[in-house]
């Protein structure tokens, strides 16, 4: 009614003042962010870097001996780099097909009575503190393990028994853990395809299996690539679950070896390391750093390209 | 409210009181401070309180690595008893803390294993704080019930794999041991003479780690601290000998060591701050922080 009286702070200055407060509140809250990464990639670089040249990065990266308190010491950390790598690998190539079969299956197969059902609880398995997953990983698929190794290996004389805790163990843990992250973002990119593609591949005949796998997954291939490289990233930074569940000693990654990930070589050791131990440790810190910076800028070209071919 | 209301009133009593006190206790301060500063000399304080909290001075110690956890832990608790003190300690291994005692450099040398006879002959003197003693463990069903030195040697450098080859029923032996750098790991190797020649099929990073895993697979084997062993476990006998704290103390059981703070002449000699913290290492309280460390303590 008066709106001048109703605006006492409504005045130009007065509205400009608090724009620019409101702006600077914004830059200062997002300066937290990026100082955050800032100070995390300098301390990593800067904690990680000197003991690669005490040691010699040759040393460090393709050793192959982890003997860090021996009168010796010697730091190759090359079977725990390959570790990583494979039993990362190794359970994408378990989780992903699981995953995304399970969000076609959410997406377009269920009865939506059936998908009330299995959405939420795929959402529960992403809410699952990883130490549950190594408890449950320790406690029944250990033994199993253990079980199968006694079977195999029974006539070996060379074969060092593990009592089930190793590389094979650790992969399917992440395999499970892996599995509400792909699962959801295939699934959001498939709902996201649109419904004129399904119609039109249906009208021209085409059954719905031929549908999904020809006309829906490759319409919403950015999305289910960009679902696997978080899969990633969560399976080589995941630590806890398998901590319990690899048995920890540094061996050439064979599916029935006891294995040291990265991420479970710094837990393991960081609690009594000394000087160039401890120095290496966080050399291990800045590999896997570096891995998982390699991880994210993948996935933000992808999500790039993703939304060009959008355009 | 009513007990909010005591509450504020004891908090006040307390406040009014705590600072008379204060008042007080800045002018006798800057006598005893004037005082210490003409005569110099420690210790002299009229105290007439027990608790010692007039005590001032350092205890520098330096040494063995896996004593980290018992120094430290006395260093805090004699710290909170005597304020006045400052105790520091510094891990840079067994010997490097007798040479730094010989020379000296520190008040006590800490040591996980006995002094040698030259160390001895320069002047150093043996004082046994604790002895830590280690349990070798088993899967309960596993039959073996005794292992000789070499046995246990061979199991952990991978020459024996079975239990067949040492009294036990065919299975075989998943051994299990604790990370590089863990104290009871050093101790372990150290003690059988087999150090970095472990081949371990898991690794684990804690002592309860280390009970669960040989708790729950059959066949396995492994070591911890005397002080956390329960049913869910096999303690075996080692030379035939029970891990007990009596026969740790007798020296009949192999798997223990001394844990030694040397000093440079007799503990007499010492300062009266070095003296105390002996003493308070002897007395009851000191005897429980030793036991918290999962050490035994000595007589």
């Amino acid at each position: 009614m008066r709106e001048k009286g109703l605006s006492i702070i409504g005045t130009k200055a007065a509205k400009s003042a608090v724009e620019t407060t409101a702006k600077y509140i914004f830059t200062v809250c997002s300066i937290c962010a990026v100082l955050a990464v800032a100070s995390i990639t300098i301390y990593m670089i800067y904690s990680g870097a000197p003991a690669i040249f005490k040691v010699g990065p040759l040393d460090i990266l393709f050793g192959t001996a982890w003997e860090p308190t021996s009168a010796e010491p010697s730091y190759g950390i090359l079977y725990i780099i390959l570790t990583s790598i494979i039993g990362t690998a190794m359970a994408i190539l378990i989780g992903v097909p699981v995953g995304v079969l399970t969000a076609v299956f959410l997406a377009e197969v269920a009865p939506p009575k059936l998908a009330a059902v299995v959405k939420p609880a795929v959402e529960l398995l992403a809410g699952i503190p990883s130490v549950i997953y190594g408890l449950l990983g320790l406690l029944i698929l250990n033994p199993i393990m253990y079980k199968l190794e006694l079977w195999i290996f029974k006539d070996s004389d060379t074969h060092q028994f593990t009592g089930g805790a190793n590389l094979l163990s650790a992969i399917i843990v992440l395999a499970i853990m892996i599995l509400p992250t792909v699962i959801n973002i295939s699934e959001s990119s498939l709902k996201a395809v649109h419904g004129s593609l399904k119609s039109a591949s249906l009208a021209l005949g085409a059954s719905k299996i031929q549908t999904i796998f020809k006309v829906l997954l490759p319409a919403a291939k950015s999305g289910v690539i960009t679902a696997i490289v978080l899969g990633v990233g969560r399976a080589i930074g995941e630590a806890m679950a398998i901590t319990l569940v690899c048995g920890s000693a540094v061996n050439f990654p064979l599916p029935f070896n006891a294995v040291r990930f990265l991420t479970t070589a710094i837990v393991s050791e960081m609690g009594y390391a000394a000087d160039l131990h401890r120095q290496v440790l966080f050399t291990i810190g800045l590999v896997l750093f570096v891995f998982i910076m390699i991880i994210n800028l993948c996935l933000s070209k992808l999500l790039k390209k993703g939304v060009s071919n959008d355009e | 409210m009513k007990n909010f209301k005591k509450i504020a009133t004891i908090l006040g009593v307390c406040t009014l009181t705590a600072a008379g006190v204060m008042g007080c206790g800045g002018s006798s301060e800057e006598a005893a401070d004037s005082g210490a500063d003409t005569g110099s000399a420690e210790g002299t304080s009229d105290s007439a309180d027990a608790s010692g909290e007039d005590l001032s001075g350092t205890v520098s110690m330096a040494g063995s690595t896996s004593m980290e956890k018992l120094a430290n832990a006395a260093a805090e608790a004699f710290m909170a008893k005597y304020p006045g003190v400052s105790v520091t300690a510094e891990f840079t291994g067994s010997s490097a803390g007798v040479e730094a005692v010989l020379s000296k450099s520190v008040d006590i040398g800490n040591s996980s294993r006995n002094l040698s006879d030259s160390e001895k002959e320069e002047g150093a003197v043996e004082n046994i704080v604790a002895i830590d003693g280690i349990a070798v463990v088993t899967n309960p069903a596993t039959t073996t019930e005794d292992l000789s030195k070499e046995q246990l040697s061979q199991i952990y450098t991978g020459e024996i794999t079975d239990w067949e080859e040492v009294d036990g029923d065919a299975a075989p032996i998943v051994v299990i041991g604790r990370e590089a750098g863990s104290g009871t790991r050093d101790a372990f190797e150290e003690i059988l003479e087999i150090t970095d020649k472990c081949k371990y099929a898991s690794e684990l990073d804690s002592t309860g780690a280390v009970m669960a895993k040989v708790a729950s697979t059959p066949g396995a084997i492994g070591y911890v601290s005397l002080d956390v062993l329960d049913d869910s476990v096999k303690a075996l006998m080692l030379d035939g000998v029970e891990p007990t704290e009596e026969s740790i103390k007798s020296g009949d059981y192999f798997l223990s060591r001394p844990f030694v703070m040397a000093t440079n002449g007799e503990i007499s000699a010492q300062s009266e701050a070095v003296q105390t913290f002996f003493e308070y290492l002897s007395s009851d309280e000191g005897k429980q922080v030793v036991k918290d460390a999962g050490l035994i303590t000595v007589d």
